[in-house]
């Protein structure tokens, strides 16, 4: 079998995010926070080093800006939600996820204004366009770091310098990036950002999280759920302190054991290796597909500006088909259809019908790049 | 203690998450602390606080103040 889906999730985790986890639920298992006792104690350091160690790679400063959430589209969420208030005036770009997408498009119907940037066909707004569409109660710019249709990365340092010209916030959904591509909050300008837990950083399933940058308070933004801390218990409201605010109920202990053994594995391998390693193989992918008769490639031929997923699609054959094939007769693993972004799609023109995408990881061989071009070659014939 | 030598100073916090980085900040500074169950007398909060003898009182604040990370009350401990 071979595993070219980690765009939505990366398998197989390595061997120490399973150890960690097993550790945590064997040896650990107590309730962070909600208890003195020693095994208590212990779970908490587990979840302030995974904090400690997230806050690192993504030079975010003080841990306790790091709130956990059970994927990336419940951080986005928390940050659309907690910051958007009937009245405010919120910018995009057409390429993003549904995950800002919906939540979007929700708060447009209770009062909040959204202009959405359009992009050109590789996928690239143009910063300039952000600039023009600021109003005077513009609150927040949310844009992708990287797409998880084509790869292309957006220009997030000068979209930035547009939302710290206009006195606004900016979101940065990193789903695609983290673990995968170089991600600096500080450099960047980045003042939320979203991440997943299960793709690039390795983690398991039911992990991600918001890292609230030094520019927002706490007071700015409303918590999607109130409830439990552990914290302040005399009190019946809830606490404005960071991460407890938007951490209410008990956290997914296990889970973040391994995404913090997930975060080791990409800190030793190197965030800059992993990000040569699969741009290499996608760009073997690009070459490889692109020289089948038929295939219609997307995303930018600049491989500094891209993520490592590749889409296609063929002229001859439905890519639900293509993608059937693959896993029936050659156990390939991917992802076709409109991978939760019609916007993206309608941007590159491939909508309604969707691509097919590869997304290689860190552990995936170059062998396995070139059985997946073959295959698709046999296919196509 | 009535001499105060062998008294602790407790520390309580605002949130878990603020003990637990105080804590691995002053062990990295080789501190000797340990954290403890919030004493019933100091608050009523289910978590939990930093004891050190209390001759360190000053030189732990200043690493903490130092560090950023936020107190709620600094108590002594008989
Ligand atoms: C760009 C982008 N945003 C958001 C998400 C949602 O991530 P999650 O499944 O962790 O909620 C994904 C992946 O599915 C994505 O690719």
């Amino acid at each position: 079998m071979i595993y070219l889906d980690h765009a939505a999730t990366s398998w197989p985790k390595p061997p120490k995010v399973i150890a960690a986890m097993t550790d945590f639920l064997e040896r650990i298992g107590g309730n962070p926070g909600r208890a003195g006792h020693r095994l208590s104690i212990e779970a908490g350091r587990i979840i302030y080093k995974t904090r400690e160690a997230l806050a690192e790679l993504f030079n975010a400063g003080d841990p306790l800006r790091v709130v956990f959430t059970s994927n990336a589209t419940h951080a986005i969420n928390l940050a659309l939600h907690g910051l958007l208030k009937p009245g405010d005036h919120v910018i995009t770009s057409g390429i993003e996820h549904n995950a800002v997408m919906r939540p979007l498009r929700f708060l447009e119907q209770n009062g909040v204004r959204v202009s959405v940037v359009p992009c050109d066909g590789e996928g690239i707004p143009d910063p300039q366009n952000f600039a023009r569409a600021v109003e005077k109660s513009t609150r927040l710019i949310v844009i992708k770091h990287a797409c998880n249709v084509t790869g292309t990365m957006l220009p997030v340092a000068e979209i930035s310098a547009v939302a710290r010209r206009a006195g606004a916030f900016l979101l940065v959904d990193a789903a695609q990036s983290a673990g995968a591509v170089p991600v600096d909050m500080r450099m960047m300008g980045i003042d939320l950002l979203a991440f997943a837990g299960h793709k690039g950083l390795q983690g398991p399933p039911g992990t991600g999280g918001l890292v609230i940058g030094e520019r927002v308070r706490a007071e700015d933004m409303t918590p999607l759920t109130r409830g439990g801390t552990g914290s302040r218990s005399e009190s019946e409201y809830q606490p404005e302190d960071l991460p407890d605010k938007f951490e209410s109920g008990t956290l997914n202990g296990a889970g973040i054991a391994g995404l913090g053994a997930g975060v080791d594995f990409v800190l030793e391998r190197g965030i800059e290796a992993i990000h040569a390693h699969e741009t290499a193989l996608a760009k073997m992918l690009a070459e490889g597909l692109g020289n089948i008769p038929g295939v219609r490639l997307y995303g930018s031929n600049d491989w500094k500006r891209r993520s490592a997923v590749v889409s296609f699609t063929s002229e001859k054959y439905q890519t639900s088909e293509i993608g059937f094939r693959l896993d029936e007769e050659f156990g390939i693993l991917c992802r076709v259809g409109l991978h939760c972004a019609p916007a993206a799609h309608r941007t590159i023109g491939s909508f309604p019908r969707g691509t097919i995408r590869f997304a290689p990881g860190p552990q995936t061989t170059a062998g396995e790049i070139a059985a997946a071009v073959a295959a698709v070659a046999r296919i196509l014939k | 203690m009535a001499d105060g030598e062998s008294a602790y100073s407790v520390i309580l916090f605002h949130t878990n998450s603020a003990a637990l980085r105080a804590e691995k900040i002053l062990l990295r500074e080789g501190f000797a602390i340990k954290l403890i169950p919030v004493p019933r007398q100091l608050s009523s909060d289910c978590g939990i606080a930093l004891r050190f003898d209390r001759s360190r009182e000053t030189r732990v604040g200043e690493v903490l103040e130092a560090a950023g990370v936020p107190i709620d009350s600094i108590h002594v401990l008989e």
